[in-house]
């Protein structure tokens, strides 16, 4: 018993977790056979079994307990039902477009039903049925209330709320800055371009997959991968210190990480060109500098070049490519940015503590 | 069983019912259509809907889920408004009186755990929404509109966050709003701020950067509270209500539900 927790705990370290989420990832997307009546069971099977086993771990126990906790559990749930739900959908319209027959909404969408009764009483009972949950959570769980407010004694960890758990998280890799404005702002603005830059006219009004693959696959990537994973990982697994705990470890707050990241600036003028830092921050910076450059300028146009990305160029556009391809390479710079860090403990890639401009 | 029908009828056919409701329990179709038409609630839905957008494995009925929160939310927190007083002397004491004298003492978590249950289904609404596809000609403006009430979702639930007075309240308030100090060029420590000087002095500095306009104040105090409690009890949610409509009508004037063409 102790053994396998020690191996959760190990392995739910971020460095491990978050690979191993992307390989869960792509199987996910890649087997259509998690996607059925039998898989989902499974699958639901399988994470109660582990939730409810981890219950029986004190630690484990004391976070998932937190009543502001309770609805990230929920959460957890309720995404993973909805997201086996929609790809259920999507998989069995797509099995009937392969033989030929039209889609399970396209049977129906002719069909038009007067509202009243049947929208009106289906809306009726959703609304008992959402007032009776509301009620016996509200009765079963107290809101909390901690000490009154005290400017001078912060608790340790302090978080945001929840929702907001995710940016708090992206604290660990980038500056507040890039964190809390920058990346935030760019989610938004990311969301509201979705329409403007997806062209795909198909997958409009049903359930599909095989249809608009590479957008569902970058929406759920950036959604569960990125935005739930990470909220689950600041809510449950960041204890004191905002230090890494495994799910079953003691929130204990004098564990103590080694602060040993370097910046890329060190990496290269020191350890490579054994030279010592240049004392001007563009001449200091210079590789940082082309670096990001490269990423966001130049990678762009090299990709449009290449077969499987010219396919999107010429279907979207010169504008409309740029723009998504952009957002996309800023989305991609977390995940590359936290690989860096566990491979060779980066800092930062830019490190210009004049301007407050850390990258 | 007649007896009650006799009751059931001879409501219906009360002058009082008629007055209120227009029509009777419909019977005919054509009564079917009176009955949306006549009525300001139900007239924000069509006389007829498509069977496939019916479908609660379709919408997963999660902007219905969302809209009923948010109304949920707006009753009990008008029922919170009547017992809390806004200020760092009472905040927290009338937070202890909600939960032990008030009369139906789950208010507070009625609106709190509705809170967070509204932004999980939003969320999932948007997850639904991009899923079928809907967001795609002609929905990409009502999609723009989602996500300005999501935004608005998240930020009602943060302004509330402070309200109860607590530690737990003060430190995520602080937490969130110390990213604005990094804000570019308008945030004390952020990039770029160091830039906007005039005849040598600073601009932006501690007193007067983007953090300073968020909690009116170097640190998280009384005029913050207030600040929030006005945003949380009315700005936003006045907003949001107006957006919500403009929501709707677009559903309605973009074809309704989305469905295959
Ligand atoms: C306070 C938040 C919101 C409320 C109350 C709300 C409410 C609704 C309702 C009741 C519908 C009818 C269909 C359904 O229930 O699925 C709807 C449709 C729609 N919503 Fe929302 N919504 C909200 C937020 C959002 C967000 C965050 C997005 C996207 C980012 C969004 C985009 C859409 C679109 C595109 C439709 C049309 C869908 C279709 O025709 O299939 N909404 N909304």
């Amino acid at each position: 018993m102790e053994a396998i927790r020690d191996l959760i705990n190990f392995f739910s370290y971020p460095q491990w977790s978050f690979t191993l989420s992307l390989v869960v990832f792509g199987v996910m997307l890649w087997s259509r056979k998690l996607w059925t009546k039998k898989g989902g069971l499974l699958m639901l099977v399988a994470v109660t079994a582990f939730f409810c086993l981890s219950l029986l771990d004190p630690n484990f126990r004391q976070v998932v307990a937190k009543p502001d906790n309770v609805p990230i559990v929920m959460m957890v749930f309720i995404v993973g039902y909805f997201l086996w739900l929609s790809l259920y959908k999507a998989f069995r319209n797509d099995e009937l477009t392969e033989a030929g027959e039209p889609t399970f909404e396209k049977s129906e969408v002719e069909d038009k039903i007067f509202t009243w009764p049947d929208l009106v009483f289906s809306e009726f009972i959703c609304m008992v049925i959402l007032t009776v949950v509301l009620v016996i959570w509200s009765i079963a769980l107290q809101a909390p209330l901690e000490e009154p407010a005290n400017p001078s004694v912060a608790p340790n960890p302090s978080k945001a709320p929840w929702y907001f758990l995710g940016l708090q998280e992206m604290l660990v890799y980038f500056d507040p800055w890039m964190a809390g404005v920058v990346l935030p702002g760019l989610i938004i603005v990311g969301l509201m371009a979705i329409p403007y830059i997806d062209t795909n006219p198909k997958g409009n009004g049903y359930f599909t997959f095989r249809e608009r693959k590479s957008e569902i696959v970058l929406f759920l990537f950036g959604f569960l991968v990125l935005w739930c994973q990470l909220i689950v990982i600041g809510t449950f697994l960041r204890g004191p210190n905002w230090n890494f705990f495994g799910p079953y470890e003691f929130w204990d707050i004098t564990k103590i990480e080694p602060l040993v990241n370097v910046d890329l600036s060190e990496i290269i003028w020191i350890k490579l060109l054994h030279v010592g830092l240049p004392s001007h921050w563009f001449v200091r910076e210079i590789f940082g500098i082309l670096l990001m450059a490269a990423y966001l300028f130049v990678l762009p146009v090299a990709l449009s070049k290449i077969k499987f990305f010219k396919k999107y160029y010429e279907q979207m556009g010169p504008a409309r490519f740029y723009i998504g391809i952009s957002l996309f390479l800023v989305m991609m710079l977390l995940p590359i940015k936290m690989y860096f860090r566990w491979l060779f403990n980066l800092k930062y890639f830019i490190h210009i503590q004049e301007f407050f401009f850390n990258v | 069983m007649s007896f009650l029908k006799d009751i059931q009828s001879s409501i219906v056919k009360s002058q009082v019912w008629k007055s209120i409701f227009r029509v009777g329990i419909p019977t005919d179709n054509r009564k079917r259509a009176l009955a949306m038409l006549g009525n300001v609630v139900l007239h924000l839905h069509p006389i007829k809907v498509k069977k496939s957008g019916l479908r609660m494995s379709y919408t997963w009925c999660m902007g219905g889920t969302a809209f009923f929160l948010f109304l949920v939310e707006t009753i009990t927190g008008l029922l919170l408004m009547f017992y809390y007083r806004p200020t760092v002397e009472y905040a927290y004491f009338d937070m202890i009186d909600l939960r032990e004298v008030a009369a139906f003492g789950i208010m507070r978590e009625l609106h709190r755990w509705g809170a967070h249950a509204m932004v999980i289904a939003v969320w999932l609404h948007m997850f639904r929404v991009f899923m079928t596809g809907s967001y795609k000609p002609p929905r990409e403006f009502n999609w723009n509109v989602g996500v300005i009430l999501l935004v608005l979702t998240l930020l009602l639930s943060f302004t509330g966050y402070l309200l109860p007075w607590d530690q737990l309240a003060i430190w995520a308030i602080t937490v969130g709003s110390n990213m604005a100090r990094a804000t570019p060029m308008l945030g004390s420590e952020g990039p770029g701020a160091a830039l906007l000087t005039l005849g040598g002095t600073k601009l932006i500095h501690v007193g007067s950067d983007a953090r300073f306009g968020l909690i009116a104040g170097r640190t998280i105090g009384g005029g913050t509270l207030i600040r929030f409690y006005v945003l949380h009890c009315v700005a936003i949610p006045f907003v949001a209500a107006f957006l919500i409509a403009v929501h709707f009508w677009r559903v309605r004037k973009d074809g309704g539900i989305s469905g295959p063409v």
